[in-house]
């Protein structure tokens, strides 16, 4: 029965049958091959825009490159702070064949702690294997020719160099220049905000204080970027594109070594500051804060053992004393009032009072004691400014009244800051009605403007706060800002910095000036004046104002005896005082905490400065 | 006259070798093409160049002496090599080599060898010599007997597990049915069935790795990182080549390996990176040639064991390009299923020389019939 079928097998039919299927089956192919073409076509040419932009986003890597930060430079080119490389010991998993052996090996030629090392197989295992990772950072330079000389015997280990903040002079400029420290979170805000975080992507580092952080943005320079094509491993295969990075501009400052090495040498212990400016436009030329302390520490991140050593120390290393340290300026203050009194008539020269070694209100019991107990009798300007007689000005500045003093000394720039180029300062206290009905709720009384005109009381000032306002009167009215920064200089070259001067009074009579002048000039220079001792045989001719600001107020028939009082309540000994005389390139600040009176320890202080100056010849270039 | 007789005579002489000549240049073209890409594919590798040079030594030679073998002789030898083929794969289930978490290989001391790559060629002959021993169209109980031919084989290797091989095996199988003229009614109803066995593969016949795949290959973006990963990269490489593409040894998913298995499974997307549509279009016409001859050469063969197997040949060499491309291009899910010809890798090359062999054999030894 089978067979019979397979015999009248149709031949013609079945192909026919096959044939028809064959037909079927290539019009499934081909519009299976339709589906592949139109699928390729969404993809490479409908979609291709896109694709292309994910693909060159798999390969290219943007790596950006940090700009080496700009140096800062004394007046005559010496470097204060510079970028050094500090080595670190690096090791590349990938091509260390026996991490265990190399580490123990490692071990046996520099010390490696077990934390150093935890630290560092613990990087191991989360980084990518051709990463260099470092075993231990900050090496001394034993460690360093240790390396070198062994390098050959550890494949895959390397000793790299990045560079890092250095402070040659440590502690001699931590006040001006500050310090920079790592970015945290505050300080990337701030960034963001300015719209400065994309510079920074390769930035480990800001400034904290002083000019690193005022000049922050000049400094730090412009990023470059490298465009590196990666494999899927994130291993960089090569370089498509570089963009260098542009270094930070260098900072050229007024301050000299030697002005600043002698401000430390003559301190000593003593706290205090020295400030120092060009009284003709603004430079300043010796900027110390005593005690001060190595910005060093800070920028590899300070223990907190040391933080703490320095923010509890009884003689507050941290604060700047030049620009934060608000001191009653006591008799320093006098040329002012001398001015005033003049422009405004209540006195001249010549005028006489009488004093009797005290000074009263009508009406009122109270004494103001004179210094000078026994009192200088009949006195003119001159003699009051010479010998600093407190009674003259006791009645001068009654006679002026509170309004006037304030008005007029507001405009000399107390009670403002001076706006110097660094952000620590602070403003000080030039009191006035308002302030002390703002501050106290209490009206003023006659009697709080007798203090005041000693520089007393209320009032207080930073010794650069000082040295700008007596500038004014060195500049017949001019103000000059004070600034560290003369220059900024980069590959292109120096680019000087502006002088901001602007007119902060306008006198009646000139003449005033040259009487103020010389009555601080008398105060040098004559017999009996209270800085003339100081100065005896200087090569130069100087002229100053001395100051003694009582922190302790003692009884009224009381002698002040410094041994009797605890030492942190002795007087502040001030100096105010520029030179030469005719024609002042140099106007020294020195304020002494509890160093007792300014003409026996504040002046001789300008002395010394002054006296390098002129021996040196700091700025007598121009 | 005279280049006709020469014409005539170069036929005679690739007849006398049993080849068939424009099958034979469709192939070669198609492996130079395959041999250019895979220089780059392979990140210019001279040792994997060698290694391919040899494999396609020797599946042409294998071709070649496949293609003298009688389709008679083909015939007789069916059943016997698909029975010890059963026996080597429940071999390699009971002692197989584990590779890539997968029983495939069957370590035969002097080399290692997988059963599933013998089957893809005795499951179609051995349906075909079911089928062929009575009239077309096939009566359904012989339908039934080729499916159990296919079946068997089928879940053996499916156990393996190597679900890629077991379908297309499968497939092989069926399309020998689907060319003996298995009526349309009997083809829905199996659709019909096989729609509703989907759901029990799903469930209870496919591991996790191979639900995790139809799982990625149905939203790739739901893991870019874990095996969405292949997928994304590999349209990325496609779509990044645009018309004209990147340029030869230039394609930067290829070369810089983020394309995954990019000289294996995934270099259809090195083409498509480097050589842009154009090179895929030369490529997918290359194919198309080449199965259009095949299907020429199984149209004029003389039995219908002949016609079947080079049919089902035909369409399964196919369902290879076209389970490639889908699954490169994210038209299909990821298995495992090398571009033939093109892809590197030996024992599917070899199956694959060896199938059309067979075509060569049932297109080139031919009785001489009188044309009615």
């Amino acid at each position: 029965m089978l067979k019979k079928r397979v015999a009248i097998q149709d031949f013609a039919a079945e192909s026919r049958l096959f044939n028809q299927r064959a037909v079927v089956a290539l019009a499934g192919v081909a519009l299976l091959f339709c589906l592949i073409i139109y699928n390729q076509y969404q993809l490479q040419v409908v979609s291709y825009q896109d694709y292309r932009t994910r693909s060159e986003g798999n390969r290219i890597k943007v790596v950006p490159v940090a700009p080496n930060r700009g140096l800062i430079f004394d007046r005559n080119g010496i470097l204060l702070a510079e970028n050094r490389p500090v080595f670190s010991l690096e090791l590349i998993p990938e091509q260390v064949q026996d991490m265990t052996q190399t580490l123990e090996q490692l071990a046996q030629l520099i010390t490696i702690t077990p934390e150093q090392q935890d630290n560092f197989l613990a990087q191991v295992k989360t980084q990518r294997r051709f990463n260099s990772i470092a075993l231990k950072e900050q090496l001394d330079d034993t460690e360093v020719a240790i390396l070198a000389t062994n390098q050959h015997r550890f494949p895959g280990v390397t000793v790299e160099a990045r560079l890092s903040r250095h402070y040659p002079f440590a502690d001699l400029f931590t006040h001006a220049l500050g310090y920079i420290g790592r970015i945290n979170s505050r300080e990337l805000q701030q960034l963001e905000q300015d719209g400065e975080l994309a510079n920074y992507a390769a930035s480990r580092d800001i400034g904290k204080i002083g000019l690193e952080r005022f000049y922050q943005q000049q400094l730090h320079g412009t990023m470059g970027y490298q465009e590196v094509e990666v494999n899927n491993r994130g291993r960089s295969i090569r370089v498509l594109r570089s963009v260098p990075a542009v270094s930070g501009q260098n900072l050229h400052l007024g301050l000299d070594v030697g002005l600043q090495l002698t401000a430390q040498q003559v301190l000593q212990q003593q706290r205090g500051a020295i400030v120092a400016i060009d009284p003709r436009d603004g430079a300043v030329l010796a900027f110390y804060s005593n005690p001060s302390y190595d910005p060093n520490l800070f920028v590899h991140g300070i223990s907190s053992a040391n933080y703490n050593a320095l923010l509890n120390s009884r003689d507050k290393p941290l604060i700047n004393r030049v620009t934060q340290g608000t001191y009653p300026p006591a008799s320093t203050i006098k040329p002012h009032l001398a001015l005033l009194g003049l422009e405004t008539n209540t006195i001249t020269a010549d005028t006489k009072i009488w004093d009797p070694g005290y000074f009263m209100l009508p009406n009122v019991d109270h004494r103001y004691r004179d210094h000078y107990r026994f009192g200088h009798g009949w006195i003119n300007l001159y003699t009051a400014m010479m010998k600093s007689c407190d009674t003259y000005f006791y009645e001068l500045g009654v006679k002026l009244g509170i309004d006037r003093i304030s008005d007029y000394m507001s405009k000399m720039g107390f009670g403002e800051k001076t706006g110097i180029d660094i952000v620590e300062e602070s403003s000080g206290i030039m009191p006035s009605r308002g302030w002390k009905r703002a501050r106290h709720n209490q009206p003023w009384y006659q009697g709080d403007t007798v203090p005041l005109s000693i520089g007393q009381s209320y009032w207080t000032t930073t010794p650069l706060q000082l040295v700008t306002a007596t500038a004014v009167l060195l500049n017949q009215g001019r103000l000059a800002k004070p600034h560290l920064v003369t220059h900024f200089s980069d590959e292109h070259g120096k680019t000087a910095l502006e002088p901001q001067i602007s007119q902060a009074i306008e006198v009646l009579n000139p003449a005033n000036w040259d009487t103020v002048m010389d009555s601080m000039h008398r105060t040098v220079k004559e017999i009996g004046g209270t800085a003339r001792n100081a100065f005896v045989g200087a090569s130069y001719d100087s002229a100053g104002k001395t100051g003694t600001a009582q922190l302790f107020a003692i009884g009224q028939e009381e002698k002040y005896v410094a041994e009797k009082v605890d030492e942190r309540l002795r007087d502040n000994a001030m100096y105010i005082g520029y030179a030469p005389y005719d024609k002042p390139s140099i106007l020294i600040a020195v304020a002494l905490e509890n160093a007792g009176g300014g003409s026996a320890n504040a002046a001789p202080i300008a002395r010394q400065m002054m006296d390098y100056y002129f021996a040196a010849g700091v700025n007598q270039h121009e | 006259m005279n280049e006709h007789f020469s014409g005539h005579t170069r036929r005679s002489r690739l007849n006398f070798f049993h080849i068939d000549g424009p099958l034979l240049l469709g192939l070669l073209a198609l492996l130079i093409f395959g041999l250019f890409i895979l220089y780059s594919a392979s990140g210019q590798s001279p040792a994997m160049m060698k290694a391919q040079l040899v494999r396609l030594g020797v599946a042409l030679a294998v071709m070649v002496a496949v293609a003298q073998i009688t389709p008679q002789t083909l015939r007789r030898w069916s059943l016997p090599v698909f029975l010890a083929g059963l026996v080597m794969l429940i071999a390699v289930l009971l002692v197989g080599h584990v590779g890539k978490g997968a029983q495939r290989w069957l370590d035969l001391g002097f080399m290692k060898f997988q059963p599933s790559e013998v089957m893809k060629l005795a499951v179609p002959m051995t349906v075909a010599w079911i089928i062929a021993q009575h009239s077309l169209p096939p009566r359904l109980w012989h339908l039934l007997l080729g499916f159990l031919a296919c079946i068997i084989p089928t879940l053996l290797i499916a156990k393996q597990p190597d679900l890629g091989t077991s379908i297309l095996i499968l497939t092989a199988g069926v399309f020998v049915l689907f060319m003996s003229g298995m009526s349309w009614r009997i083809i829905a109803f199996v659709a019909a069935a096989v729609s509703a066995f989907l759901p029990v593969l799903w469930l209870f016949l496919m591991r996790d790795y191979q639900r995790q795949r139809v799982l990625t290959f149905l939203n790739p973006e739901s893991d870019p990182l874990g095996s969405g990963y292949h997928i994304i990269q590999s349209k990325i490489a496609i779509g990044s080549g645009g018309l004209e593409g990147k340029g030869y040894l230039h394609g930067t998913q290829s070369q810089l390996e983020f394309l995954p298995e990019r000289h294996t499974d995934f270099i259809f997307a090195v083409i498509s990176e480097e050589l842009g549509l154009m090179g895929v279009l030369i490529l997918l016409g290359l194919y198309l040639f080449i199965i259009g001859r095949c299907m020429h050469i199984a149209t004029q063969a003389q039995d219908n064991y002949s016609k079947l197997v080079a049919g089902s040949f035909t369409l399964t060499f196919f369902v290879y390009v076209f389970v490639n491309i889908g699954m490169v291009s994210g038209l299909l899910p990821v298995v495992g299923v090398p571009l033939p010809l093109v892809s590197y890798g030996g024992t599917s090359m070899v199956t694959l020389m060896a199938a059309f062999g067979v075509i060569m054999s049932v297109g080139t030894h031919k009785r001489i019939l009188a044309t009615p």
